[in-house]
């Protein structure tokens, strides 16, 4: 190495504690104030005036009562609560944590595309047609589909769009199969979305190697299947390299092929759904595109199609003129609408920054350095962690402490995850995929430096030398401890106002 | 181009080197042969930063917005003012680069920060208990009839004529794989007409099967024509077929009107987009949704309680978990896992600035303007209420000339005049006045409209 720093990774505990920081109903003053509006010169009728009595509610809901000094105070104390991103490594498997860059910040804070009201008519929001459909575009290059929808909000919305498509293929060919197969390493919004369409799920096992084996598919193959949803590269981190055979069978027997697109960061530039013979992709844009997950969203979840399913899509979706103008335009036979407008459309002019800041050559490098990191990780953690499949890794890998070489019996994952929240670093996914005891599953990302990821590396090793009795006392230096999370569910605060009187 | 990898040339050759790879290429000898692109993705090189920020820019300025285009409507997404302080405190990063805290120890912010906002959503809706959010008011809507149906064991939903038309539409389209029958519950002169529909089906009647009785009744007030309709006019029904009542509501007409918790609400949902999110061509947008106690575990998506840790201090915690999609897989009532926290965050922020008073004064400031500018559009010669009902902040208007013509017409005069509609077969423009209109524009928008349909 270098002998440089690791940019990733906090050398002292990067948050604020030790005591709670009082809410925003604790700092409230009767008669306190913020907001102001702006002068207008409109008629100042009273509320009785504008409002039938009964429906009049005589006092305004209680919010807070609070000066803007104080709630800036409250609020940056919180955010001095919250890791991030932008403090430190986040190197959390199957959630593509990388660094969110700022160019695309700015693009998605202009006043052109905040300020248009989604029911502009097409004629005076070129600019967003344009965007979107120059986005569309890019997607289904890069996953070899023909067309897509930008509506869906997040991964999960993709995933019931693109069940509802398949639906819908099916009862345009009158059939109505009623089994969708998931391999048994699958993401739960699966199975959950799955159901939401009607379908009924049948868990495939994975292999020795991780994978899902020609042999037990076509065991499960029959004519009431719908399809298949597959995760390339998996929840293990492993390349299905039957793909070709796995999608083929599926279409011999009249069913279709989903492609879930959380592992999309392993493959940019390198092979496309579309080559695998997929039929319908959704794309998390908060994984893969470097929109910035928020905490917990919003992202966004488009869904890209084959021709022959195209027609179907969710619209409207916007169409490009010869003359180089934009319109919208219903898909001839659309299952519908999947959001109340147009999809989360910042999220999606986040994502066309990134992709044009990107293009072709840098994308490919994005997936190139996240394999990168990935496997020069495991090669640090092997003979160390268990490594459950030990193939030629993607762009995130699974390892246990359950049977693991380097350490002693006993060790949790979830100890060895709170023990690096100590040490500078984020937690890695823990106990998924569920396939996997005591799984730890780190995805490093492209974004993080050799220096880091080795740092990281190292401090894994670190963890492992130590005794499961310390490392069950972890974390000592957050701003919390571990929680009663039993008694979080048992005796359920969900307001400020349940405190008195749990439900 | 790659600006966010940060390997050099010398760290690719050393790390593969330490992997006994010579190239790049040889990262992906598992995927077959046959499977490689070649040649690359077919889309141009990597733009420099400023040249992003360029094209970005250039976007963005073919649209009309702003002065340019004066915004005059609503339906579900409204032009007003989002205070500095809101856009500073929610565009922090650790709130904009976090993740789903999965790891309470070291994401009390974006906790705390959820359960106030779940606090703040519970006290809007009158109902005890409000999930960390959900898509919009679209998808609120959709979780709020799949909650009710899993909670009846019905699969019929009764939806007032007065609904958003694009969340109907969205209802339609996802629950259409669980064969959910959607009632549209007809409205007359602006406000739904529970009572004949029920009469008409008469599904109350002595040996009449369930199967045809509604799960839920889904009532909008402020309805999508702007009128107050309150949910109570739907409680009796609601009662006699067995049915959950679903309320859906504006978060700054809550300001004003009675909460669909008072109303007999069992579900209340929103848009909460006017609580500080800017109108953004459609989202990120924030589907408010909170329930009545009983059904705190069939609550979709996440919702944040408080606890204690080890040493005793508060602390947070996203809780109930058993009920969501990563535990209970195929068996979950909903496959929600991203949702729309930061937009949460931001509401939650800009809850608090407009404080108990601020939120009054905001409906009353959105009140007085759709009064005024309704009152001066009736006095222009054809044009005419759509529907009688009150209103609070939006309102529909029969016009002697085609909407749609209106609205272009209308924007070679630099407003965007509001949204095509339909009511009883007769077509109309919906408008929308916010706190942000002045008197001075609503007159020349009053001019701008005599002009443009005489």
């Amino acid at each position: 190495m270098t002998g440089a720093a690791p940019g990733g990774r906090a050398r002292s505990a990067p948050l604020l504690g030790h005591d709670a920081e009082p809410t925003i109903f604790d700092f409230s003053v009767p008669g306190r104030r913020a907001a102001s509006f702006r002068t207008t010169g409109v008629p100042e009728w009273t509320a009785e005036q504008l409002v039938p009595a009964e429906e009049l509610r005589p006092e305004p809901p209680p919010l807070a009562e609070i000066s803007e000094r104080d709630l800036v105070a409250h609020v940056t104390r919180l955010a001095h609560r919250q890791y991030s991103v932008d403090m430190g490594a986040y190197p959390l498997g199957s959630c593509t944590m990388k660094y969110n860059p700022k160019v695309c910040d700015e693009a998605a804070a202009l006043a052109g595309l905040t300020g248009a009201h989604p029911a502009t008519p097409a004629s005076y929001a070129q600019g967003w047609l344009a965007l979107l459909w120059g986005l569309s575009d890019a997607l289904c290059r890069i996953t070899g589909m023909h067309a897509a929808t930008l509506q869906p909000p997040a991964g999960a919305a993709g995933e019931l769009t693109g069940l509802l498509l398949m639906r819908a293929w099916h009862q345009g060919h009158g059939r109505s199969p009623s089994k969708v197969l998931i391999p048994d390493s699958a993401h739960g919004t699966n199975p959950a979305s799955v159901s939401l369409a009607g379908y009924r799920t049948v868990s495939l096992p994975s292999d020795n190697r991780g994978l899902v084996s020609p042999e037990t598919l076509r065991q499960h193959l029959d004519d009431d299947v719908a399809g298949i949803m597959l995760t390339n590269p998996n929840t293990l981190g492993l390349f299905e390299e039957d793909i070709a055979q796995l999608a083929a069978a599926v279409h011999d027997a009249a069913g279709l092929v989903y492609y879930d697109g959380a592992n999309l960061n392993a493959i940019l530039g390198v092979t496309r759904p579309g080559d695998m013979g997929f039929d319908i992709v959704h794309l998390n844009l908060h994984k893969t595109f470097a929109v910035p997950h928020g905490g917990g969203g919003p992202g966004a979840g488009p869904v890209a199609v084959t021709k022959a399913l195209s027609d179907l899509l969710p619209g409207p979706v916007p169409k490009r003129l010869d003359d180089g103008s934009f319109v919208w335009e219903q898909p001839a036979r659309s299952i519908g609408r999947v959001h109340g407008w147009h999809g989360n459309a910042l999220a999606l002019a986040r994502a066309w920054a990134y992709i044009l800041a990107n293009g072709a050559d840098g994308l490919q490098k994005v997936s190139e350095a996240a394999v990168l990191n990935a496997n020069w990780l495991l090669s640090r953690l092997r003979g160390v962690y268990s490594v459950p499949f030990d193939r030629p890794a993607m762009h995130e890998v699974v390892v246990s402490t359950k049977a693991a070489p380097g350490m002693q019996a006993g060790v949790r994952a979830l100890d060895v995850g709170k023990r690096l929240l100590e040490k500078g670093f984020h937690a890695p996914t823990v106990y998924f995929p569920l396939v996997v005891p005591e799984a730890l599953m780190i995805e490093p990302t492209e974004t993080e430096s050799p220096e880091t990821v080795a740092a990281r590396a190292s401090a894994l090793v670190e963890i492992a030398a130590e005794n499961p009795e310390d490392l069950a006392l972890a974390p000592r230096t957050t701003p919390i401890g571990r929680a009663d999370e039993a008694r979080a569910a048992r005796s359920l605060v969900p307001t400020w106002d349940a405190r008195a009187k749990p439900l | 181009m790659t600006h966010y990898v940060p390997h050099t040339d010398e760290d690719f050759s050393r790390m593969l080197g330490d992997l006994g790879l010579s190239r790049a290429d040889d990262l992906f000898a598992c995927v077959p042969a046959a499977l490689r692109l070649a040649g690359g993705l077919d889309l141009p090189a990597g733009m420099p930063e400023p040249d992003v920020a360029a094209e970005m820019a250039r976007l963005a300025g073919a649209n009309r917005t702003g002065s340019d285009l004066v915004c005059f409507a609503g339906g579900g997404a409204y032009d007003h003012d989002v205070p500095a302080v809101t856009r500073a405190l929610a565009g922090r990063s650790e709130f904009v680069t976090s993740y789903t805290p999965y790891q309470p120890e070291v994401a009390q912010g974006v906790l705390q920060a959820l359960f106030e906002y779940q606090t703040l959503v519970s006290r809007l809706a009158g109902l005890p208990v409000a999930n960390a959010s959900v898509y919009d008011g679209a998808t609120a809507t959709v979780e709020a009839v799949n909650l009710a149906l899993a909670a009846t064991g019905r699969s019929t939903v009764w939806v007032s004529s007065g609904l958003n038309p694009r969340w109907r539409a969205a209802l339609a389209t996802l629950t259409a794989g669980r064969g959910t029958a959607i009632v549209d519950v007809p409205l007359v002169d602006g406000v739904a007409d529970w009572e004949a529909m029920a009469a008409s089906l008469d599904v109350s009647g002595p040996g009449r099967a369930a199967a045809s009785a509604p799960g839920a009744l889904v009532g909008a007030s402020p309805n999508y024509l702007g009128c107050i309709d309150p949910l109570r006019r739907a409680r009796d029904v609601a009662q006699r077929t067995g049915a959950l009542l679903v309320g859906v509501f504006d978060p700054v007409a809550a300001g004003l009107l009675r909460t669909p918790g008072e109303d007999g609400a069992d579900v209340a949902v929103a848009e909460g987009q006017p609580m500080g999110a800017p109108m953004a061509f459609g989202g990120p947008y924030l589907g408010m949704l909170a329930v009545a106690a009983g059904h705190v575990r069939r609550l979709p998506g996440r919702l944040v309680g408080q606890t204690v840790d080890g040493d005793g201090r508060t602390a947070y915690v996203t809780t109930l978990r058993a009920r969501e999609q990563d535990i209970r897989r195929e068996k979950a009532s909903s496959n929600i896992c991203t949702n729309q926290t930061l937009v949460a965050v931001a509401a939650m922020v800009q809850m608090a600035w407009l404080g108990t008073p601020g939120l009054r004064e905001l409906a009353l400031r959105c009140a007085r303007g759709t009064r005024y500018l309704r009152q001066a559009l009736l006095d222009v010669p054809g044009v005419e209420p759509l529907v009688g009902a009150p209103v609070l902040r939006e309102f529909a208007l029969a016009l002697p000339v085609p909407a749609d013509v209106v609205v272009e017409r209308m924007a070679d005069e630099g407003f965007l005049a509001g949204i095509a509609v339909e009511a009883g077969g007769r077509e109309g423009l919906l408008v929308a006045v916010t706190e942000k209109r002045t008197r001075a524009e609503m007159d020349a928008y009053v001019a701008a409209l005599e002009k443009v349909v005489a």
